[in-house]
């Protein structure tokens, strides 16, 4: 037995909310109680010009790492959906590998 | 969260065949275009049925460019399949009920014969080409040609939106430069091994010039793969009013003034010319008319364009110079240079800019169609079914010829704005038969002056529609509707842009049935039997044969082959302008007149419009008319797109609402704090032409002075009938756009470029929509002039007087 979560890089996140829509359909859970949200931090300038805007998924209380779809050898739909391919699942242990390995980027482990 | 290691190993199903069984479903592997509304991209998705229902989608992993991956719209398709608005049986109602809710179901039988009654009437009496098809954008089904050609036998097809402002003149363009269609950035879709293939070449430069395609994926481009090439190196330059999320990631963003495009290119050109930047060679061996080009844009240096555009003179020497000496490197041409009326010179210059760095035709540059070997001729093929047999003096009668001779012949389809100034004047002549294909033209999307459009569509003695949603269109003005299949109801082919491009070609494969819906080609059988049969009896025996004749004759593979593959790609080749590969007739060189890339364009001369590149002010803008500035001192930009929705299809999807609940207008802060505005206070929008109602949306992403409205909206929960429509009329932008303001060729419109002023609007004040511009101040219904405006005679704008 291992700990699981999901590894986003989240410099490559643009918003197009599949990993959302992914989730309500694979659970059937209504838009405002999903399992998963992407979240925005700007869009705002700096002062040498250079802009941030960044968007973070957040896996919800209710995400269980779409138990019943790994179980069956299926990538989360959230992973398999995304078009920027930002979202990784695995064991921690290697997903802190893969973390070390670049900037911008956030682990989770859901509950 | 903890696993077994052994029991979530990951398997895929790459290597499954294109029908499999799964869990007690049958897994139909397919590609996808239209509907839900899309350009044809062909994204993959297996589809799980279970008795005779769609269950589940997922993306298709074995796809060669989207690997599982998927958008929400189709994410959501099941909400679209099997919604209770979707329409799919066929409906009548009497012409008198024209805008009440008052549909009653009838056979296809019975809608069939009610169209044929009303077109054997309206030929007789007035002729064929008194009717129009209209079509509305990125369906399969050409409506606007082989609908209009082969189905009504009329020469007037027409996309409804003013100045054909999408894709249709950045086609017709290139057709006459390069002799190819839209030369799509290389993004290694033909390439079996996609981006680590070796005869591929990532681009260290992307320039995305007034486009955003992760949001869109236009004409047939998979939208992420710009992602996909950022991951792997490629740096992108934005050319954009506004900051969009790419430019966040980019290393220059260009914040030009909208419509000033063309006065940018010929700087970058300028520069790259001056400092000889360019690829001697291939200019020598492969372009025509590089000194008449190098000459005229010695008119635009670097310094004037930087007034013209409001960018630093600096700023666009060094962009020409980056994309001069990246190698390779690529230009994304977006539609918002299809939505300027100086457009077709903007495309022009955009154009050399490929062609005189070596950018053509080279891995990671943009790639071009093999015109011997498949999707060459194909777009031809399917754009002229019907249009051969007609009669030339039929032919003749196409609205706009006379003024529009590229446009018309060209794309053989009538002048959009000249087509309203026909339904409402009579002039050339009357139009007593209108076929409204999949084209919501009074929702602000696909025409500019959409009451005016919906005052002319009403007086219309036969309106029917074909289409997969009752639209506030179909309400207000039709009297028949034809329930039209969605993507996974069908079975066809998804070429990417249209056969335009190479990359690859996907089969739709049919997984279930709704209703009485049919596909598109098997429609145009349906109707083209019972109206026009002569041009269908003892022709293709089924709409599969049609497919294999008119769309797959020059594929080496048959329907049957594609279906088993599901996706077939098209295997790129490069510099073909060496092998005789962009030209029918095999010899070396471009499929242009000269054989060359012409920098200086004969045919454009030909039909009066000026050779080279020029850049001329926008209609309406604080520079061109600076009294209507004083009044409405607001520039406001339209069209870009959010990704739930395509264009006015959408809305009433309760998990795609949700990703966009209200319609949206961003402005600055400075702005809403002048104006008192709050983020999610009603902004009421005007300007001579029109009203809208969005709310706001406070951003630093758009400059001061500017705004930005979401286009599309009408809201499927409000109240159908007339004059309420759904509430299309509420946050209608497109009634702000005035009609006529093309460029010389007919191309283009003030989409991104239109005066208007703004202030902060209450709830209470929405009503005022419904009636603004469609009757006066005594309650009467407003009567619409001739309005005969040319670019080149403002003197002809009755509003500018």
């Amino acid at each position: 037995m291992s700990e699981y979560g999901l590894l986003i890089d989240y410099e490559y996140c643009t918003n197009c909310h599949s990993c959302e829509v992914a989730c309500e359909e694979t659970h059937d859970f209504p838009p405002e109680a999903r399992g998963i949200r992407v979240f925005e931090d700007g869009p705002f300038e700096y002062a040498d010009g250079k802009w941030n805007w960044n968007y973070v998924p957040v896996p919800s209380d209710r995400c269980d790492l779409c138990a019943r779809r790994v179980m069956n050898h299926q990538q989360p739909a959230c992973v398999h959906h995304c078009l920027a391919q930002v979202m990784q699942f695995g064991r921690i242990d290697d997903l802190v590998e893969e973390f070390k390995k670049k900037p911008r980027q956030v682990l989770w482990m859901p509950n | 969260m903890e696993f077994n290691d052994d029991a979530v190993k990951m398997q895929d199903d790459v290597g499954k065949p294109w029908r499999y069984e799964e869990d007690g479903c049958t897994v139909t592997r397919t590609c996808v275009w239209s509907a839900p509304g899309c350009h044809p991209v062909g994204c993959g998705l297996k589809v799980y049925v279970k008795d005779g229902e769609v269950v589940k989608i997922e993306g298709d992993e074995n796809h060669p460019v989207t690997k599982g991956r998927l958008c929400v719209r189709c994410l959501a398709m099941k909400d679209f399949l099997y919604h209770p608005d979707r329409i799919i049986y066929p409906m009548k109602r009497d012409r008198a009920d024209r805008g009440k809710d008052k549909w009653e179901r009838c056979s296809w039988d019975e809608a069939i014969a009610i169209i044929k009654k009303n077109y054997d009437e309206v030929k007789e009496k007035y002729g064929v080409q008194s009717m129009v098809a209209f079509m509305g954008t990125g369906r399969q089904g050409n409506i606007g040609a082989t609908g209009a050609h082969r189905v009504l036998g009329t020469p007037n097809g027409c996309y409804p939106l003013s100045g054909f402002s999408c894709y249709g003149p950045r086609v017709s363009i290139t057709m006459d430069v390069i002799g190819s269609s839209y030369p799509e950035i290389d993004y290694a879709g033909g390439l079996p091994g996609g981006y680590e293939d070796p005869a591929f070449t990532v681009p260290e430069i992307i320039i995305q010039w007034g486009k955003e395609p992760i949001y869109s994926s236009p004409d047939g481009f998979f939208g992420h793969a710009i992602i996909d090439l950022m991951k792997r190196g490629a740096k992108l330059i934005n050319v954009n009013p506004r900051i969009t999320w790419t430019g966040s990631r980019a290393i220059e963003n260009v914040r030009l003034r909208p419509g000033t495009d063309a006065a940018l290119a010929m700087a970058m050109l300028n520069v790259i010319i001056e400092e000889k930047l360019y690829d001697a060679e291939f200019v020598d061996l492969w372009c025509y008319g590089f000194e008449q080009l190098a000459e005229r844009v010695k008119e635009m240096p670097p310094s004037k364009a930087a007034e013209i555009c409001e960018v630093p003179e600096e700023q666009i020497i060094r962009v020409a110079r980056l994309y001069a000496n990246a190698k390779p490197a690529s230009i994304a041409w977006g539609v918002s240079i299809d939505q300027s009326p100086n457009g077709s010179q903007a495309g022009q210059a955009i154009l050399a800019l490929m062609s005189i760095t070596g950018n053509m035709d080279v891995p990671g540059g943009q790639v071009l169609v093999d015109m011997t070997a498949g999707d060459g001729g194909m777009q031809e093929d399917i754009d002229s079914v019907g249009w051969p047999e007609m009669k030339q003096e039929l032919r003749d009668t196409i609205i706009g010829r006379e003024e529009f001779p590229f446009y018309t012949g060209g794309l053989k389809m009538s002048q959009a704005d000249r087509q309203l100034d026909a339904l409402e004047t009579g002039k050339p002549y009357g139009i007593h038969l209108t076929w409204l294909g999949e084209t919501n033209i009074i929702a602000p999307t696909c025409s500019a002056q959409p009451k005016r459009w919906y005052d002319a569509l009403r007086k219309v003695d036969f309106n029917f529609a074909t289409d997969t949603w009752m639209t506030p269109t179909i309400q207000g003005c039709c009297d028949v509707v034809l329930p039209l299949a969605s993507s996974l109801e069908m079975e066809t082919i998804v070429p990417t842009h249209y056969g335009g491009s190479p990359n690859y070609v996907g089969a739709l494969n049919k997984c279930v049935k709704c209703g009485e819906a049919v596909p598109e080609w098997e429609l145009y059988r349906i109707l083209g039997l019972a109206l026009n049969p002569e041009a269908w009896e003892n022709r293709e025996k089924d709409f599969k044969e049609f497919y294999d004749i008119a769309m797959m004759r020059a594929y080496e593979f048959d329907y049957d082959e594609l279906q088993e593959k599901v996706v077939i790609q098209r295997d790129v080749s490069y510099r073909k302008y060496e092998t005789g590969k962009l030209r029918p007739d095999g010899a070396k060189g471009f499929n242009t007149s000269t054989g060359r890339i012409q920098l200086y364009s004969p045919m454009f001369e030909a039909v009066g419009e000026n050779p080279l590149p020029y850049y001329f002010e926008a209609p309406t803008t604080p520079i061109s008319t600076p009294e209507l500035a004083k009044e409405y001192p607001f520039t406001m930009m339209s069209g870009a797109r959010e990704i739930g929705y395509f264009h006015s299809e959408g809305r009433q999807i309760e998990k795609l609402r949700d990703l966009c609940p209200d319609p949206l207008v961003e402005l600055n802060p400075k702005d809403a704090e002048t104006y008192g505005i709050k983020a999610g206070d009603w902004v009421r929008i005007e300007n001579p032409w029109g009203l809208a109602f969005l709310k706001a949306k406070v951003t630093p992403i758009i400059k001061e002075g500017y705004i930005q409205a979401q286009h599309g909206w009408w809201f499927p929960e409000e109240d159908a009938e007339a004059p309420h429509l759904y509430g299309v009329w509420k946050s209608n932008i497109n009634t702000l756009i005035p009609h006529s303001r093309m460029g010389k060729l007919g191309f283009g419109a003030p989409f991104r470029t239109t005066l208007v002023k703004i202030s902060k609007a209450h709830e209470d004040d929405l009503v005022e929509a419904d009636r603004f511009g469609l009757e006066g101040e005594d309650g009467k219904p407003l009567v619409h002039t001739d309005n005969f405006f040319r670019i080149d005679d403002p003197t002809l704008d009755p509003t500018a007087r």
